[in-house]
């Protein structure tokens, strides 16, 4: 893929509060890109559920650095990058499966199951112990239906 | 507050405000698991009407409070979602577990 058009980065700790921080800061980079309500919301509840993986699984036990990473391309498309340098995913096809969860009771298992369904491509990336890269894709049609 | 609490009897009704994540799920399934506690209702209802962000911790909060309603006999229903919330609610396929209300007059 050809280099972007636009691309911001950010770096946040991997504390809870910054899970609502993240999602909108990426909704508002995505935003030039004129996307209807219901894709700006798609894509902050995706960067919410990658964000909170980093957060309840990747570090766990500990507060770590999460890199975000925006990017804008032709034809309207945004990729979002978001990486941890936590523990990894054993079996990420297992990790996958919609329900599956190592949490039980208050976590659905959802997680990359709204992540697929939300955005166009999802990518995941995982090495144990050297930590996770979920790579976001989606492409912002908003008001260029109407045109 | 990120939740209010109004109960009846036999019934308890939670009124989820602002944003739903794993951030502020914690609270708000602290407050509503007192009140279910406290007065063992039939019927819990957890009004989304007020909620401006909802991601799958959501899901986690209605599954969580299924299973405790289980336990003492009683059921969860989900009121009032707007579109965005509708749209994670039907992929989770949570309607299986509790029905999803629809009340006119609180819709805006």
């Amino acid at each position: 893929m050809s280099a972007p058009i636009n691309e911001m980065k950010m770096v946040v700790e991997s504390r809870s509060i910054n899970e609502g921080f993240s999602r909108v800061a990426v909704a508002a980079f995505a935003a030039q890109l004129d996307p209807t309500v219901e894709e700006l919301s798609d894509i902050k509840t995706a960067v919410s559920e990658a964000v909170t993986n980093c957060i309840v699984h990747a570090y766990e036990k500990q507060v770590g650095k999460i890199y975000i990473t925006a990017s804008i391309y032709d034809n309207q498309i945004i990729r979002i990058k978001i990486r941890d340098r936590g523990c990894g995913i054993e079996n990420v096809k297992q990790a996958r499966e919609p329900l599956y969860t190592t949490k039980g009771g208050e976590r659905s298992g959802l997680g990359f199951a709204v992540m697929e369904s939300f955005m166009d491509k999802i990518y995941v990336r995982s090495s144990v112990g050297n930590g996770t890269t979920v790579t976001l894709t989606k492409q912002i049609c908003g008001r260029c239906k109407d045109d | 507050m990120p939740v209010v609490i109004e109960t009846s009897q036999d019934e308890v009704k939670a009124i989820i405000q602002g944003e739903l994540d794993h951030h502020n799920a914690g609270a708000i399934r602290k407050s509503i698991d007192e009140s279910v506690e406290r007065l063992r209702p039939k019927l819990l209802k957890i009004d989304f009407s007020q909620v401006s962000f909802m991601d799958s911790s959501g899901i986690g909060l209605i599954m969580g409070r299924y299973n405790t309603m289980q336990l003492i006999g009683g059921e969860v229903e989900v009121d009032n979602p707007p579109p965005a919330i509708e749209k994670i609610l039907k992929i989770s396929g949570i309607q299986k577990l509790a029905k999803i209300i629809k009340t006119e007059e609180e819709q805006k």
